[in-house]
């Protein structure tokens, strides 16, 4: 395969970057859900989902 | 699975996920064990050119540059609708789409110049128009998500957002125009992508980036947005959590009606 | 409609004659551009046929740079003593407190640009080929600094963190007018062989349009 490190540079980065990016995201809205009590939970209180309002 | 209440996940955010995961090892099959790289052979002289493996970057960076557009008209949508509405979800939405946007381009043209090398034969090309319009789109909406960390009453902040994100758009265009007189070339020939020996695989792999990233930034759009509401919220119940403890420093008797459901958080 | 120009006026008026009695301009702003055209000088080795060939960029990213400092200056001013307040309650129209603002920016900026032009013809040996269109152009860039500037001022108003803040989001926006005002230059100049008038239409839209989304967006910024 030609142009490897290239290759391997570009996809490497970006799967890095969005999987980092995402995990962070994660990790902060578990820490913000804890700070807001479940009513307030937008997409647990739609129906056919567990949360509603607790 | 779903009876975790402290995520921002949710059964229908689950599935993307996995969707997106799943899509992202298809794509990586595809785009570096089934399809053949680009390798063109001169009808004259004989000789072998063209991008050769180095093509395989493109099911990448094509993609992710239609979804940085993509996001930042969702940006400056939702900036219109906050500017019409005035409701929260609008100005989240705007942030999350800014945000994610953000990340897509920084990583276009971080892929963008990791392609270029081997196949233009640099790292940058300040004449071309495309990229050079990417660059200083990149550069506002930095610009704009500085302002978006700044601390102020979120009101004021999403009006601010939402002028910044509608000028930035409004201003690609002119970009775009000043650039292409400016030096008038590209090496981004709309054919980079029809020159290519278009095989039925090789198409058929680009539109499968589309749709994996398409999927990913799905997932990240929502959770972005998830954890823009939380933040309002958890600002606002902050809030009403602060004055409901003044209330009880001032022993009436009526607390609970002061928090109201807050009382049900963990 | 009249009234609004009137009321622009007064503004306008009333912030070049705190300029007029205060000299920021003239005793910092003014000195600050000719100093970047000295340090342009420094940086390009004092080969005054680079220095030529490159002095109309030179001079506009000597204007931009300048203009942040005009702009933060000029909302500045609406701040000092909750001055911002009284200006809110006189009942003038958000858009006519924009144009106001703007066009006494405006109006520094082209003192600025004049100055400017005197530097580049002094320091850097250019030379006026086509003195219409350097006047034209210069105008019409000055229009679109100064409109653009005077929004994104108000948008980086009462922050903390304005002073910081203001360059990376006006900057950017303003890459289209750099382009074009120096390729007008180099034209007007003589320092390469392009239309200039050309690209004076370029100008006048970004002038145009932002005019009129400042006019407008201003009443969103600054109310309540």
């Amino acid at each position: 395969m030609t142009h490897l490190a290239y290759l391997v540079a570009g996809w490497g980065i970006a799967l890095v970057v969005l999987g980092v990016y995402g995990f962070g995201l994660l990790r902060r809205g578990r820490r913000l859900t804890g700070q807001v009590p479940a009513g307030q939970r937008r997409w647990l209180t739609s129906p056919g989902d567990d949360g509603r309002g607790g | 699975m779903t009876g975790r209440r402290d995520t921002t996940g949710s059964a229908g955010s689950r599935l993307l996920g996995v969707s997106a995961l799943v899509g992202v090892a298809v794509l990586l099959l595809f785009a570096f064990v089934l399809t053949d790289p680009d390798v063109r052979v001169h009808p004259t002289t004989g000789e072998e050119f063209g991008q050769f493996d180095a093509v395989r970057l493109l099911y990448l960076h094509v993609p992710m540059a239609v979804l940085t557009y993509a996001a930042y008209i969702l940006c400056a949508a939702a900036s219109v609708g906050y500017l019409v509405r005035r409701t929260p979800w609008w100005d989240v939405t705007a942030y999350a789409a800014a945000e994610v946007g953000t990340v897509f381009c920084g990583l276009v043209l971080v892929t963008g110049s990791i392609w270029g090398r081997p196949v233009w034969n640099t790292w940058w090309e300040w004449g071309d128009v495309r990229l050079m319009t990417t660059l200083v789109l990149f550069l506002l909406f930095l610009g704009y998500l500085a302002l978006r960390r700044t601390t102020v009453d979120p009101r004021h902040q999403a009006r601010r957002a939402a002028v910044v994100a509608l000028v930035a758009v409004l201003d690609i265009p002119l970009v775009n125009r000043s650039v292409e007189w400016w030096e008038n070339r590209t090496l981004h020939q709309q054919s980079t992508l029809a020159e290519l020996k278009i095989q039925d695989l090789t198409l058929f792999t680009l539109m499968l980036g589309f749709v994996v990233f398409g999927l990913v930034a799905a997932w990240l759009l929502l959770h972005r947005f998830r954890v823009g509401w939380l933040e309002q919220a958890a600002a606002e119940h902050g809030v009403a959590m602060a004055i409901a403890e003044r209330h009880a420093e001032l022993d009436m008797p009526d607390v609970d009606a002061a928090v109201g459901d807050a009382g049900d958080g963990p | 409609m009249r009234e609004v120009f009137a009321d622009a006026l007064l503004i306008a008026a009333k912030d070049l004659r705190i300029e007029a009695r205060s000299r920021v301009l003239v005793n910092q702003v003014a000195p600050f551009a000719l100093l970047v055209l000295v340090l342009f000088g420094f940086a390009l080795d004092a080969d005054q046929r680079t220095l030529r060939t490159f002095a109309p960029g030179l001079f506009w990213v000597a204007v931009l740079l300048a203009s942040l400092l005009a702009v933060q200056r000029s909302t500045s001013l609406e701040h000092a003593d909750g001055a911002h307040t009284g200006l809110r309650l006189s009942g003038m129209a958000p858009s006519s407190v924009f144009l106001g603002k703007a066009a006494a920016v405006f109006v520094q900026l082209a003192v600025l640009e004049v100055l400017l032009v005197v530097g580049i013809v002094v320091l850097y040996g250019s030379t006026i080929e086509d003195p219409l269109l350097l006047v034209v152009s210069g105008l019409v860039a000055g229009v679109a600094v100064a409109a653009t500037g005077t929004l994104y001022g108000a948008l980086a108003s009462g922050l903390g963190v304005r002073e910081t803040l203001l360059p990376i989001l006006l900057l950017p926006v303003l890459a289209p007018v750099l382009i074009g005002a120096t390729r007008a230059f180099d034209d007007a100049l003589g320092a390469a062989a392009v239309d200039g008038w050309a690209w004076l239409g370029l100008l006048v839209v970004f002038g145009l349009v932002a005019t009129v989304l400042g006019a407008l967006a201003h009443g969103a910024l600054i109310e309540d």
